[in-house]
């Protein structure tokens, strides 16, 4: 096969007669908004460069999304800001992968290609809006010319163009060629609507998620599912312990099964090659692999914890101070003091990370869920040594992410996907398709876990009240050593492990955050909503010990302390307006907590409701979510997150976590990485707190306080807390 | 050889008997829609019907099929049961990554075509061995709800 047959997308952008393109300007791309619409002689597999959004002439409006869309519903986001300013009918709106090109595609919020961090809808809500007011604009214009009418009289409307004085009307298709010749306006003074006029953002009903058809019938392509002739499928048998190497293998027996047709070693362990998944991963089963643990971690977590433990003794670098806490303690009647451990914990997306890639000795095309494109397209560059216009991702669907597939694999950290798929192809020559494939256990084993971490919290009582508060974070940082160092890392500090206890949502006298970076061998990442996986906890069950022991309830008592903090304090009165708040107590063997937080610029409040369940597992049966996170752009896509984020989060809360003994993951699968399954779905009752702010992100918002929520219940359900570490149900309390 | 049908297509496959079904109509029959989330029936990812019954491909070696009629997510649509399902699942916009939901699909129409009118616990029993990571559950709990009414409707009418 040679590279101009690999199909890098059969559903490509094609750029032909009679179809209009709005991209970005670019000084030097030398491309208007509308430069290539009539672009005839192109070849049909180029993307046209610099596009947003295409107009056919069927009247499909094809929306190219710079967001990788993970489940958390960014192709619907992106295609319903288009759609609003370009009164497009909704069922007209198709979307697809962008492809790499960092300057176009940017994350806005992060200067390079990818998602994460919530931020898809915040930092494109300007910007696919424009993209969609220039093409309604152009396309008026083009209405106006052929029906010789003034472009003001013309009116647009479900995708339907009118001129009521002369009773003419058509669809987006009949102009599209034409528009293509019309001159672009200005795409940073192109007008857009008043709020008050939309009629898709924000509409409650009948706005159905782009890709649901897709993944209710079957049709949808992951990259699991990238069948390709001549394909090799590829396992890669990895140490068991992190850091360990080959020493020696025999692939005698791995050979010996039909249809494997080569075992390398390759830089991330050892490649078994099939030409089918069953043979790989039975060749797999049969390879021998003497390991050398020279530089593995040796460790179990206990002593991963030991050590956290001792630093947190010590202060670390200051990430928050105000007044003088250490006096306030000296001066205190009381000191309270907390210490809360969270273990590594593994993402565990539902597809298990997979990815396709040809290079034919001078290009590469690689096809799989790519998420931050910028990052996995700098890896392949290096790690084939050619020139970024050699090398070609295509973002297809991914099954979830949760953090997972941030791929942050490099020579310090270790390797991850695009290492492993730039090995495997390597290591069999040029010319071979290979989708390299990780099972479950290769995703509970091979790492990029949330980090290890601890938290020692101490506060000041004096008269009753609490004058200060002082939190000590010590663990892993998987920011550091990693291509984000840049963006989050700053003096010793690492941002993404202090958010949510740098800055609180209660005032205090003396304040004061501090954090340590414990350097570790297991590759660590950052799990939907990053610090707030603890932070979340941390906080939120130390504030409402402190409320306890001062006497107060934990939606007053809050409230009181939020001074400062009036969005904060705007979803904790509409969550305890919703679940109608009595106060804490145990109502017929069920008792209520609470939990507030900010992340990512969105504000959230829960209340959990929670009973003691069979062999002491917490059952929880209701959760109501106040979340304000500023003008919502869908709605029901806004519940969805906050509803999977709850499950999600409470999954975790409740089992997961990683653990090593002597350097060796425990964990495999799902039999002893617990999931949560349905039975244990609580109801959910999403508040949408009003706003004009601007958008902000919700799909790590679910997460942060559903652990706090459910701990502060079991509180009052009798358990000390002490037993709150997560996971909250741990069938061995030592791990 | 074994022989087999599969949503009404007659096929036959000569290569290794244990493989299991799913990389049977994954990678020889060119299903895709049927996933795969764990290999060792603890996710459901892999749910199929053979002969009406709900199965996990991951674990069934394709031998076990001989002579059997085996549905997949592709053609569950042409089952009244199947039908209101999927339909369910679009009015209410269950999905999320959408990766479980053929397996979710598919243990959700078996259910309902033993019960037309499952209970929750029902639908705790049937469906708790299809996990969802992005955590749909409270949709798909809602949508099969919803099948059942439309099935309940139909059958009156
Ligand atoms: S893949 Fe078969 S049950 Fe998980
Ligand atoms: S929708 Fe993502 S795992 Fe179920």
């Amino acid at each position: 096969m040679k590279i101009s047959e690999v199909s890098l997308s059969r559903r490509r952008f094609v750029m032909s007669a009679g179809v209009l393109v709005i991209g970005a300007y670019l000084p030097g791309k030398g491309a208007g908004a509308n430069a290539v619409g009539h672009t005839t002689a192109a070849a049909d597999n180029a993307f046209a460069p610099n596009a947003f959004v295409q107009i056919g002439e069927d009247g499909i409006v094809t929306v190219l999304s710079k967001h990788t869309e993970v489940g958390q519903g960014a192709y619907t986001g992106m295609a319903t800001l288009v759609a609003e300013e370009l009164d497009a009918d909704w069922a007209q709106m198709r979307v697809l992968a962008a492809p790499v090109d960092i300057a176009v595609y940017k994350n806005l919020a992060f200067g390079f290609q990818g998602t994460g961090g919530s931020s898809s809808v915040a930092n494109a809500y300007q910007q696919m809006r424009r993209m969609g007011a220039m093409a309604r604009v152009m396309l008026v214009q083009a209405a106006a010319s052929l029906w010789r009418v003034p472009a003001q009289e013309i009116t647009v409307s479900q995708g339907r163009i009118r001129h009521a004085a002369s009773g003419r009307e058509g669809g987006f298709g009949q102009f599209a060629a034409l528009a293509t010749r019309v001159p672009a306006p200005d795409l940073t003074t192109v007008v857009l609507k008043d709020p008050a006029n939309f009629t898709l953002i924000g509409r409650q009903n009948g706005l159905h998620r782009v890709d649901s058809l897709a993944k209710t019938n079957g049709t949808a392509q992951f990259s699991e599912d990238i069948h390709e002739p001549d394909m090799l499928t590829v396992t890669i048998s990895k140490s068991p312990r992190f850091g360990g190497k080959v020493r020696a293998f025999d692939a005698s027996e791995a050979l010996a099964i039909p249809g494997v047709v080569a075992v390398k070693q390759i830089d991330t362990g050892v490649a078994v090659y099939g030409k089918n998944t069953w043979a790989a991963l039975q060749g797999r089963n049969k390879l021998k692999v003497d390991w050398d643990d020279a530089q593995s971690e040796m460790r179990s977590s206990e002593q991963i914890f030991a050590e956290f433990r001792q630093v947190s003794q010590k202060s670390g670098v200051i990430a928050a101070n105000r007044g003088t806490p250490d006096e306030a303690f000296k001066n205190a009647d009381k000191v309270i003091e907390a210490e809360y451990i969270f273990p590594y914990v593994a993402h565990a997306p539902m597809e298990p990370l997979v990815g396709y890639l040809f290079w034919d000795g001078s290009e590469v095309k690689a096809r799989y869920g790519c998420q931050i494109q910028s990052l996995d397209h700098k890896q392949l560059c290096d790690l084939f040594q050619l020139p970024p216009e050699k090398v070609q991702i295509e973002t297809i669907l991914a099954g979830g992410s949760f953090g997972r597939r941030i791929d942050l694999g490099n020579p310090i950290l270790g390797p991850d996907l695009a290492a492993d798929m730039a090995a495997a192809a390597k290591a069999i020559g040029p010319g071979h398709g290979t989708k390299v494939v990780w099972t479950r256990e290769d995703d509970i084993r091979n790492g990029w876990y949330r980090p290890m971490i601890l938290h020692r919290l101490r506060a000041a009582i004096r008269d009753g009240k609490v004058t200060a508060w002082t939190d000590t974070v010590v663990g892993h940082s998987w920011a550091v050593d990693s291509a984000m160092a840049a963006l989050v890392v700053a003096n010793g500090l690492d941002q993404m492990m202090v958010e949510g206890a740098s800055e609180i949502p209660y005032s205090f006298e003396h304040f004061r955050c501090d954090a340590h970076i414990v350097p570790g061998k297991v590759p660590t990442s950052s799990l939907r909503s990053v610090a707030s996986t603890h932070t979340g906890h941390a906080v939120e069950s130390f504030i409402d010990q402190l409320l306890n022991e001062t006497g107060q309830d934990p939606v007053e008592g809050r409230l009181a302390l939020m001074g400062n903090a009036p969005r904060e304090a705007g979803v904790l009165r509409a969550v305890a307006k919703a679940a109608n708040w009595q106060g804490a107590g145990v109502v017929e063997g069920r008792a209520r907590g609470v939990g507030v937080a900010k992340a990512f610029g969105t504000y959230v409040a829960q209340i959990a409701e929670v009973s003691l369940g069979e062999g002491g597992i917490p059952r929880v049966h209701k959760v109501w979510c106040a979340v304000d996170c500023g003008l919502v752009v869908n709605p029901d896509v806004v519940r969805a997150q906050i509803e999977g984020g709850i499950g999600y989060g409470l999954g975790i809360a409740l089992y997961s976590s990683i653990t090593l003994q002597d350097g060796l993951v425990e964990q495999s699968n799902f039999h002893n990485y617990r999931p949560l399954r349905i039975d244990e779905m609580p109801q959910i009752e999403v508040v949408i707190v009003p706003s004009s702010e601007n958008p902000t992100g919700v799909g790590e918002l679910g997460v942060p306080v559903i652990a706090p929520a459910v701990g502060n219940a079991l509180v009052q359900l009798g358990r000390p807390r002490t037993s709150l570490n997560l996971p909250l149900y741990r069938p061995n309390p030592n791990l | 050889m074994i022989d087999l049908t599969v949503n009404d297509q007659p096929l036959s496959f000569d290569g290794d008997p244990s493989m299991p079904l799913l990389w049977y109509l994954r990678d020889e029959a060119g299903l895709t829609g049927t996933k795969f989330g764990c290999g060792m029936a603890m996710c459901g990812a892999c749910t199929v019907h053979m002969d009406g019954v709900p199965v996990r491909a991951c674990v069934m070696p394709v031998a076990a099929a001989q002579g059997k009629k085996v549905t997949t997510i592709e053609g569950i649509g042409a089952t009244p049961a199947g039908q209101a399902v999927q339909q369910a699942w679009l009015n209410l916009d269950v999905v999320q990554c959408g990766y479980c939901q053929s397996g979710q699909i598919m243990s959700a129409t078996a259910l309902l075509m033993q019960h037309v009118a499952p209970s929750d616990a029902d639908i705790d029993a049937a469906m708790a061995g299809n996990v969802c990571r992005c955590a749909t559950y409270v949709r798909i709990r809602a949508a099969i709800h919803e099948a059942s009414t439309t099935l309940g409707k139909e059958e009156a009418s």
